[in-house]
């Protein structure tokens, strides 16, 4: 059976989302150890025995943090090289992937990011070209490294729990010499809504705003739902860069997207294209976002989102 | 200071992009230079220009790897102010992925480090085309250099950079000592466009044709060959038609909610 390694950073005191979507995704296609880096608290230890990990490595260092993306990819290799794993499984965020492609080079290995899917054979599938086509790839190496976009797998624990066993794995010395130092770290300020990029809905919004995200804000909190933004109301200063949907911002692929006083210019089609169900809400009746949406909505974004924020809070009691 | 700027010729995003032949590689037709490489060339540009400019030696060199189209983005990146040009292009290179990229890449670098040191490399934070933003990671590893990706602002002094970087959850500030690999993303500067007089003083601007052999890469280490990876399939996803298209009448924040409630989505 395919020894299959989850690289978990940071988890805090709960196993977030799209880790547990990893956790699921490598019980299927073998036996699932996880290399953990930071803290393995109570909470933790009993979500790794619910999803059925074997193995938990954990790094001999404690300062891997302390440096940027190297030493984190040289501990991963040697966690793979321990436990034998023909499969690295890793998240789809950037610092996932800048991982990914460093465990790639330590290990000889082929690499696939923005992955949606995987057969039991290892071939990958994902989207590419702002949507426009669908791929299947495999790595010829014989150990393969993927980074999973996140709400494409159905996060779901083991049939039978497992008792992990913890190893420690020597951090290669060496690899912080060669690395980016933090000299300084700015925690920012916790929105208390979803990460964009894990969001199950994500609620957007451009230009046709005028500066005012409120609408926006509501609706997406009326719906449990993430902010997203187009690059012309981050220029703008209406809401932090982070919220940036599109080529140069993040890519999403919710079950929902609500596109608001968006016009959806290529760009920002390139970051939302393979979400499963769009809505758009635009006065201007040529918007490209219509060519697109499974449900276009021809009207100001400050009468639809209000009444239809109103309209599930009164659904939902 | 001597700093290669990678730039990278890819489909123009406004036009429809394709997928062609043995491997499923990117149709190259219509190609320009990829938008987000301008901020690393602008980054280059205003470290140089900080320095005194090409008058006081400072090199900043547009680095491409591709087929004979490739020319056209080292020629713009000449254009807009890179002091010279290197063209990588081999037949063999053609399909290569993210590790056989950075291999020829890390090998060009290390050729162009040979007459005197690089200092710096500086990337977008991805191509517009394959968008894995994989090989500036790669290319730091192989060449066993400190990698900083991802800057929103960029400073050099005595020997070392600092920069600023937004992390999902964190603002962060780093360190590193030169030479250096940087990736930059597109909040870190305004590119600026080609003047006339730049697109002048471009013609008389040097652009070196490197191939596999001048760098010391065996063919079978690039390409399909020399790949870890390869495609296997691709099909054309059936564009999204547009579904149902309401004009508000006054109740149009309803019927979405019914919308979204017969899709089992509230």
């Amino acid at each position: 059976m395919a020894k299959v390694l989850v690289f978990i950073d940071n988890p805090g005191a709960a196993v977030k989302k799209s880790y547990l979507e990893l956790l699921t995704l490598a019980r299927s296609l073998g036996e699932g150890a996880v290399a953990l880096n930071g803290e393995l608290s109570d909470g933790v230890a009993a979500a790794f025995a619910e999803y059925g990990v074997n193995t938990v490595v954990r790094p001999s260092a404690q300062d891997l943090d302390d440096f940027l993306v190297a030493p984190k990819a040289a501990y991963v290799a040697a966690a793979a090289e321990t436990t034998g794993a023909g499969i690295v499984l890793l998240d789809n965020s950037p610092e996932g992937k800048e991982i990914a492609a460093r465990v790639g080079i330590r290990l000889n290995a082929g690499v696939i990011t923005d992955v949606v899917a995987v057969d039991a054979d290892g071939t990958a599938h994902k989207s590419v070209l702002a949507g426009s086509y669908n791929t299947a790839c495999r790595a010829k190496t014989p150990v393969s490294v993927v980074t999973l976009k996140a709400n494409n797998v159905a996060a779901e624990p083991a049939p039978v729990p497992s008792t992990p066993e913890t190893v420690t794995v020597e951090v290669p010395a060496g690899s912080t010499a060669a690395a980016a130092r933090i000299t300084a770290r700015e925690q920012k300020v916790a929105s208390g809504r979803p990460d964009l990029t894990d969001a199950r809905i994500v609620v957007a919004g451009g230009r046709g705003l005028d500066g005012d995200f409120g609408p926006v804000e509501e609706l997406a909190d009326a719906l449990g739902a993430a902010v997203g933004a187009s690059r012309a109301a981050t220029d703008a200063g209406w809401i932090s860069h982070d919220a940036q949907v599109g080529q140069t911002g993040k890519t999403v692929s919710p079950q929902l997207y609500i596109s608001a006083g968006i016009s959806g210019a290529i760009q920002q089609k390139a970051g939302m294209q393979t979400s499963k169900v769009i809505v758009a809400v635009n006065k201007d009746a040529e918007s490209p976002v219509f060519e697109i949406a499974d449900f276009g909505i021809i009207g100001d974004v400050f009468d639809v989102l209000p009444q239809a924020t109103a309209e599930i809070k009164k659904r939902k009691g | 200071m001597k700093i290669i700027v990678l730039v990278k010729h890819v489909p123009d995003a406004q036009f429809d992009r394709h997928l062609n032949g043995e491997g499923y590689t990117t149709d190259r037709d219509e190609s320009i230079l990829s938008e987000l490489d301008e901020y690393a060339l602008e980054a280059a540009l205003q470290l140089a220009e900080a320095r005194g400019g090409s008058k006081a030696g400072n090199q900043v060199i547009a680095l491409s790897m591709g087929p004979s189209g490739a020319v056209n983005a080292i020629k713009k990146a000449l254009q807009i102010g890179a002091t010279e040009g290197v063209h990588l292009t081999d037949d063999a290179l053609s399909g290569s992925d993210a590790a056989a990229t950075s291999l020829a890449l890390a090998a060009a670098v290390r050729y162009l480090g040979q007459s005197s040191t690089v200092d710096l490399v500086i990337t977008g934070m991805a191509s517009t085309d394959g968008e894995t933003s994989l090989v500036p990671a790669q290319l730091a590893e192989r060449l066993d250099l400190p990698q900083v990706t991802f800057a929103s602002s960029l400073e050099v002094s005595g020997g070392r950079l600092t920069a600023r970087r937004d992390a999902d959850t964190s603002s962060e500030t780093v360190e590193a000592p030169l030479p250096a690999v940087v990736s930059v993303t597109d909040q870190i500067n305004e590119p600026r466009y080609p003047n006339f007089k730049g697109i002048i003083a471009a013609k008389r601007k040097s652009i070196t044709t490197l191939s596999l052999a001048d760098i010391g890469v065996e063919p079978a280490q690039v390409g399909f060959a020399g790949s870890w990876t390869a495609v296997t399939n691709a099909e054309e996803r059936p564009p999204r038609t547009a579904g149902t298209i309401i004009t508000d009448e006054g109740d149009a924040g309803i019927k979405l909610v019914d919308f979204l409630a017969a899709q089992k989505l509230l």
